[in-house]
């Protein structure tokens, strides 16, 4: 009980010194905790994906496209319950700063393969008899005031023109991992302007979304409608949305490599900054520790002291930090919400967020314990005076 | 008449100690052997780099020897390991230092109660003890007060207090009054001399100040590590 007294009283004697080291901690962890979430970020589609869904684009690349008679092919194979399919739109509203996933699909099957997305039935029932209607996520309505009912232009990049849709829904998430910013209307909406404009160009798909019987099927499936599709002129990759959508973050694996190694440093910084107030602090009670020695007290206790201090410092320091990174998680989602749809502090980042600060205290505490522990008594007395 | 002779409670037997600095050996005591009767006051005296301060910490279990025994009471404390000799520290001495060597963060009663925390007493005895100890030295209005807010003679007499307060077998003291003004010190050393005089504690103080070693019963000197084995008995 004196011990924990003391080193409480250790921890906060200096006072600007402890809050400036626990504010540098506070700040390092709350940007570690942030870095983690931006990186958990980009795998937020590969949590989300279902086991159950498959995607088949074709072989070659995602931007070459494959011809919409595959689609009863495909759900005579075997495993397969539901085929839907779609096209990435590209379109961009106003500017290009206003960019959201936009998609053309078949609305019956895609939303029922999506059962994540919540539409209330009446407004899913305008949407599916509005040729002309859409879909957009409640996050992207909020962000530019659309109502039900809104017109909405987008501006082609692949299609070009300009392209009005009527607002007939908007989607929740199941919970709020679902990604609230995307935007979908009706494929056919899309296909017969396509043969009007350029009639080669009909009749065609970006990927098709394949709901299977049982996740355990999935596999032998992927492999079945890769096959029959064989030798074609367009052949098909089918894989798991889960591999689907890790194929898009191996995309910018650098730049999450580049985060996840900042992330460390920052932490690395901030454990040099502590081992070495740890230091200062040792050193300063070399004369308290050597007295304590001489009045009977053992190593064990001169390691509680200083592990203990080191401990209260960063554990306050990360808690200070780990709360704060919950509201600025909430503004920085706001802010990027176009690149990170899904934003959101998860339990492990706030474990890795402890196990940062006591690590932090544990490298910290080391070398001074060591020191703290083998010094003569009789030299750490003469320290004092 | 023969004088009564007082059973030893320390006995130094050719003792030696040095240091080491890097590659070279600094021999600080030579071949000291000395007794120290029970309830005497001894005052160690010589210039400084005499070695007195090493003497006292190798009889306070602080330091090892190189050669020699030491016993305090019946046991040889240079037998003993790490362990064993901070155990018997904290039974057997109670330290008084120059500079106090009081821990900042504790309250006067906190510091006195601190060695406690090493016996078995209850939570409630320790602060008893303490506030007694502290009473004895005259502080038992300055209980809740943090070293920093008392002045050196209210520190030592803490520090005194906290030397007491296990009732060990001797107490040292290395330049008790080296830091304190003169009326300061004055009290200090009647208060060691109460000690020694009313609660019988074999005293072993370290001092290169005459005033300070004229308080004393027995004064030894130590000249370049040697002892002048002709213990002076102080004449007053």
């Amino acid at each position: 009980m004196m011990l924990l007294k003391i080193l409480f009283r250790n921890a906060f004697h200096n006072k600007l010194r402890s809050s400036l080291t626990i504010l540098g901690i506070a700040v390092a962890i709350l940007a570690f905790g942030l870095l983690r979430t931006v990186i958990s970020s980009f795998y937020a589609g590969v949590e989300a994906a279902s086991a159950s869904r498959l995607v088949t684009r074709n072989a070659i690349s995602i931007i070459f496209p494959l011809p919409i008679s595959y689609t009863e092919k495909i759900r005579q194979v075997e495993g397969v319950k539901m085929v839907s399919y779609g096209n990435w739109f590209g379109g961009i509203y106003i500017n290009e700063k206003n960019f959201f996933p936009n998609f053309c699909v078949e609305p019956r099957t895609y939303f029922a393969l999506y059962p994540e997305f919540i539409l209330e039935e009446r407004q899913k029932k305008a949407f599916l008899a509005d040729r002309k209607g859409a879909v957009a996520g409640q996050k992207l309505a909020a962000k530019f005031g659309w109502k039900i009912g809104d017109t909405i232009t987008l501006k082609g990049t692949i299609y070009p023109g300009n392209w009005d849709f009527i607002l007939r829904a908007i989607y929740t998430g199941r919970d709020n991992t679902v990604d609230q910013t995307q935007f979908f209307f009706h494929w056919t909406y899309l296909n017969e302007a396509v043969k009007k404009r350029a009639p080669v160009f009909a009749e065609q798909v970006g990927f098709y979304m394949i709901g299977v019987t049982r996740p355990d099927v999935a596999a032998d499936t992927a492999v079945m409608i890769d096959k029959t599709f064989k030798n074609s002129l367009a052949e098909t990759l089918t894989e798991t949305e889960k591999a689907f959508n890790l194929g898009f973050i191996a995309m910018s694996e650098a730049i999450v490599t580049a985060i996840q190694m900042v992330s460390f440093i920052v932490i690395f910084i901030i454990m040099a900054v502590v081992a070495n107030t740890m230091a200062m602090t040792t050193r300063e009670r070399t004369g308290d520790y050597a007295i304590m020695k001489t009045l009977g007290f053992g190593a064990k206790d001169i390691t509680i002291l200083i592990f203990g201090e080191a401990l209260v410092i960063t554990l306050t320091g990360g808690l200070i930090g780990i709360i704060l990174t919950f509201p600025a998680a909430r503004i920085f989602g706001q802010e990027l919400a176009t690149y990170f749809p899904v934003f959101l502090v998860s339990a492990q980042t706030i474990y890795m967020d402890v196990a940062a600060a006591l690590i932090i205290a544990f490298l910290a505490a080391i070398i001074p314990t060591r020191h703290a522990i083998r010094i003569r008594i009789a030299d750490g007395l003469r320290r004092i005076g | 008449m023969m004088t009564e002779q007082k059973k030893p409670i320390v006995e130094i037997k050719n003792l030696y100690k040095s240091y080491h600095r890097a590659s070279l050996v600094v021999p600080v005591l030579y071949d000291i052997t000395f007794d120290i009767a029970e309830g005497e006051f001894l005052a160690l005296m010589g210039p400084s780099g005499s070695g007195k301060t090493t003497l006292l910490n190798l009889i306070a279990g602080i330091d090892k020897v190189d050669e020699g025994t030491i016993h305090v009471g019946d046991v040889d404390i240079t037998t003993l390991s790490e362990t064993e000799l901070a155990a018997w520290r904290a039974n057997s001495v109670g330290f008084i230092f120059q500079f106090y060597n009081l821990i900042p963060v504790l309250k006067a009663v906190e510091n006195v109660e601190l060695p406690l925390h090493l016996t078995t007493l209850s939570k409630s005895k320790r602060r008893e003890h303490a506030e007694i100890a502290l009473a004895m030295v005259g502080l038992d209005h300055r209980m809740d007060h943090y070293p920093g807010e008392m002045s050196g003679g209210e520190q030592q007499r803490v520090a005194i207090a906290r030397a007491i307060v296990t009732d060990p077998t001797i107490l040292v003291a290395d330049e008790p009054t080296g830091d304190l003004d003169r009326v300061s010190a004055e009290e200090i050393l009647s208060m060691m001399e109460r000690l020694n005089r009313d609660m019988g504690k074999t005293i072993i103080m370290v001092t290169h100040d005459p005033r300070a070693a004229s308080r004393a019963s027995v004064m030894r000197h130590l000249d370049k590590g040697y002892l002048n084995h002709d213990a002076a008995q102080n004449p007053l």
